[in-house]
Parts: structure tokens; C-alpha cells; sequence
């Protein structure tokens, strides 16, 4: 009898023998990991200026481009409603922003259906750009040149984090479909 | 990587619905984003209540890092004073020898002050806080600078009130909620604090540039009397905060006022008190109408 290979019999979400993927995994992981960044930078004390890269949103945008389709267009509201719960802003400027991006990244994968690592980083950077700015705009606040100034260290952190944080997404992604329900 | 084909709708006019769907549905949401932003411009406090349920929650597990700040704090310091520690050590024996000689004369001044407090008949008028509580987060990623104590309604925290740590001014109470509140600090940019300085009697305002330091703008213009280093002390001006407290140093000067350094960083500090409104009748009828008499 010939040997198979160890591997011939498991893709790289594990063994096809005997397992399956746990649905219930596959759909509350992405949710999960995106509210628990929402909520991460509470806890931090930042008296100075915003240097904490908004976390949720960095992750919400990650799964939005490695997966595209798996959040529905909706999901601005909820996530976004979560996210302004705590993160200081007027209560609406997340719902309003994350379902702003979930149509542009439509739009922009429609126009751009091939895509690779530094055009994503590129688009994923705009959008966090935009996105500090816009939330600048509308925190109830007048906009003056020191709170811009302020912003720079935020934005620059945040775009080159996006890097990081999709490489962490992917591991999230990994074992989010990661064969582990026994069958039989 | 390009998008799943099962994404592309072609030419099944059901894919095509969801399609068309899901972009409505995107956009109603950002049309009930935008309205609610509108209703929060319009009506700050419309959303405090769900937002204080949703810190309420969040808190205990702020206490945690709360502590965990603190500790980490301390490791740093410990690692930094080991720098140049003999030097250090014989400047702080030089210091405490002349602190034990200034204590000595202070105490002698409190004895005289309370033999002159005595004949006036004047009564102790040291503040008893409300609660002390830690700073369990802050808005860190929001361009506004709030942060959340750990203590609110149950503990007697009622909005206004002023909070403050040992070294001076943190903020106010904007918000309560049942266990508890949200603070402006003096550094968000919507912040406006009346001071002194601390020498005389030059009264200015110290609001909040949104970049961590305070812009002091005097109340009288003309020859712009402040120097750098000045100490600025609340004025007691608005009710809210009880004079005296210390709040910014100046650290640069400008036409109008100066740019001051905050005093009483709340990163830095482990607990802060909340104290209670220091002309609560003042505030009260500044907020009230023209109109509406003030009832006695």
C-alpha cells in the first residue's frame, strides 16, 4: 500500500477527516474581535491628545477588505452604535462614518476588482486618514490648527498599524475556519 | 485578490436585488447615523443615559487597568531615579533639611492663623470632597478629551462638580451615570476654566487648545504682565470651582495671554476627589432665565 502524505488529507484549516468548521466560530469571531477593539481604548488614559489609532475601526476595515462579503452592508449601524458608546464622540458619528465606508469599499471594489497588498494598504490608509478627520469634524468641537497638528502622530500610527493589525485579522480569519467540530 | 464570483450579480435579477438592496440598506444607515448626530449637536445629553449604562458596565474592568497604570507608573519612576541617584540624594538631604525649618515656621504660622481665625469667629473652610475615585478611561482615540471616573450617582457625583487630584484642577463632571461619570478635562478644546495669577490679582481665562496644553487669554488687554513660569490658581469666578486650587504654569507668552502647561496631569495622577460645586446657588441662577425669578 503506498503512504500518503500526512497532508494530503487536511487543507490549512486542518484535517478533512472526521472534522468540520464550527459555524457558530465562523460567524461571531469577526464581530467579536471588531467590538472588543472598539471598547480596548477606553481603558487607556490619554490626557495629552489621541495617540490610540481607533482600534475598532482599523479592524472593522481589515475585515472588510480580507473578506469582502462576509460583513453585510448594514453592519455600520450596529458596530458603528457599539463603537460611539465609548469612544467620546457625539453618539452617531461612527454609524454614520463606518456605513459611509462599508459603501465606499463597495465602490471602490466594483471599480477595482483586482487588488493586491500595497494597493490595499494604500486604500485602507486613505480611509483612515479620512476617517480621523471627518470624526475630528463632527466631535462637537470647533476645528482649530493645534488639534490637527495633535492628530498627525494618531494618523501616522494608525495607517502604518494597518499592516500589523490585517496580519492579525488573517490569524483571526485562520482560526475562525479552523476545522473543529467532531463529526460522527 | 479579486472578489468572489458569486459577488458579481450578472445577470440574475435576484443578485441584482441584493445588490441593490444592500447599498439602500448601507445608505439608510448613514442617513440614521447623520440624524442621530444631528439630535446629539442638538440635544448633547439626548444619548447619556445609554452611554452611561454602556460605561457602568465597562468599569470594573477599568479599575483593573486603572490599577495596572498605576503600577506601571511606579516601576517606571523606580527606573528612573535610579539615574544619577548619589547627586540626587544629596540635593533631596540638602531640601528636606530646609523643608524641616520651613515646616517648622509654617506650623507656627497655622497656630497664629487659628488664634486670629478664633477672634475673627471664623469657621474651618477646608472642603470635605464628595467621593474619591480613580480615573478608569479616557476618550483616547477621539479627538475630545473626556475621561470616566469611577464613582457616579450612588456615590453622590452630580454634574458640575469639579474634580481634582492632590496636585490641582482635572476637570468637571459633564455626565453621571449610576456608578460612573464622564469629566471634560482641561485640555479638551470645548473647556473653559477662569483663573488668577497666583502672585496678584491678574484674572484671565485657561481654555484648552485640544493638543494638551492650556491657552491663556487675559480678561484685561494691554501690556501683557504674565512671565513665563507664573502659576495660575482658580479664581472662584463662575461658581464651580472654590478658589485657590492651582491648574496651569506658563510656559510661553503671546500678544494676548500665554500658553500654560497643565499642573495636575490625570495620567499621572492615582486618585482624584470630587469635590462639591462651590457657589451651587451661583450656578444655579446663572443657568436659570431672565425671566424665571429665582425662588427663595
Amino acid at each position: 500500500m503506498e503512504r500518503l502524505s500526512p497532508s494530503a488529507r487536511s487543507d490549512r484549516y486542518g484535517s478533512r477527516i472526521n472534522r468540520t468548521q464550527s459555524p457558530l466560530r465562523a460567524s461571531i469571531v469577526p464581530y467579536a474581535s471588531i467590538l472588543i477593539a472598539s471598547l480596548l481604548p477606553l481603558f487607556l488614559l490619554a490626557d495629552v491628545m489621541p495617540l490610540v489609532p481607533p482600534l475598532g475601526f482599523l479592524l472593522f476595515l481589515s475585515w472588510r477588505i480580507m473578506r469582502p462579503g462576509l460583513l453585510p452592508m448594514w453592519v455600520g449601524v450596529p458596530l458603528g452604535a457599539f463603537d460611539d458608546l465609548f469612544s467620546g464622540q457625539p453618539f452617531g458619528s461612527a454609524i454614520l462614518l463606518w456605513s459611509l465606508t462599508m459603501i465606499a469599499f463597495e465602490a471602490i471594489e466594483t471599480r477595482f476588482p483586482w487588488r493586491g497588498f500595497w494597493q490595499d494598504w494604500f486604500t485602507a490608509g486613505l480611509a483612515i486618514v479620512l476617517y480621523v478627520l471627518l470624526a475630528m469634524a463632527v466631535s462637537g468641537a470647533a476645528l482649530t490648527t493645534h488639534q490637527l497638528i495633535a492628530a498627525v502622530p494618531q494618523v501616522l500610527l494608525s495607517v502604518l498599524l494597518y499592516p500589523i493589525i490585517s496580519r492579525m485579522v488573517a490569524w483571526l480569519d485562520r482560526f475562525r475556519l479552523s476545522r473543529s467540530r467532531r463529526i460522527g | 485578490m479579486a472578489p468572489n464570483s458569486s459577488r458579481r450579480s450578472g445577470h440574475s435579477r435576484r443578485a441584482q436585488y441584493s445588490v441593490f438592496t444592500g447599498y439602500l440598506l448601507a445608505a439608510l444607515g448613514a442617513l440614521a447615523g447623520a440624524g442621530l448626530l444631528a439630535i446629539s449637536f442638538w440635544q448633547p445629553s439626548a444619548f447619556s443615559d445609554l452611554r452611561g449604562a454602556a460605561t457602568d458596565v465597562a468599569q470594573p474592568v477599568g479599575e483593573g487597568s486603572a490599577a495596572a497604570r498605576t503600577g506601571s507608573n511606579n516601576v517606571w519612576d523606580t527606573i528612573k531615579a535610579y539615574y544619577r541617584a548619589g547627586s540626587k540624594n544629596a540635593a533631596l538631604q540638602e531640601e528636606v533639611e530646609l523643608a524641616r525649618i520651613r515646616l517648622a515656621e509654617a506650623e507656627a504660622l497655622e497656630q497664629e492663623n487659628a488664634r486670629l481665625k478664633s477672634l475673627l469667629g471664623l469657621s474651618e473652610s477646608e472642603v470635605e470632597p464628595v467621593t474619591v475615585a480613580r480615573l478608569v478611561g479616557s476618550s483616547s482615540t477621539s479627538s475630545r478629551r473626556f475621561a470616566y471616573l469611577g464613582a457616579g450617582r450612588s456615590d453622590g457625583v452630580e454634574i458640575g462638580m469639579p474634580v481634582r487630584s492632590p496636585r490641582g484642577v482635572v476637570g468637571r463632571v459633564l455626565e453621571v451615570s449610576r456608578n460612573s461619570s464622564r469629566i471634560l478635562l482641561l485640555t479638551d478644546s470645548e473647556s473653559v476654566l477662569p483663573v488668577r495669577r497666583s502672585s496678584d490679582e491678574t484674572v484671565a481665562f485657561a481654555e484648552g487648545r485640544g493638543d494638551g496644553l492650556l491657552k491663556i487669554r487675559l480678561i484685561n488687554l494691554g501690556l501683557n504682565p504674565l512671565e513665563v513660569g507664573d502659576l495660575f490658581v482658580t479664581s472662584g469666578a463662575g461658581g464651580y470651582y472654590r478658589p485657590g486650587v492651582a491648574v496651569a504654569i506658563l510656559s510661553e507668552k503671546t500678544p494676548d495671554g500665554g500658553v500654560a502647561r497643565l499642573v495636575a496631569e490625570p495620567s499621572a495622577s492615582d486618585y482624584v476627589s470630587v469635590e462639591p460645586l462651590w457657589q451651587g446657588e451661583a450656578v444655579e441662577s446663572a443657568a436659570t432665565p431672565v425671566e424665571l425669578e429665582l425662588d427663595e
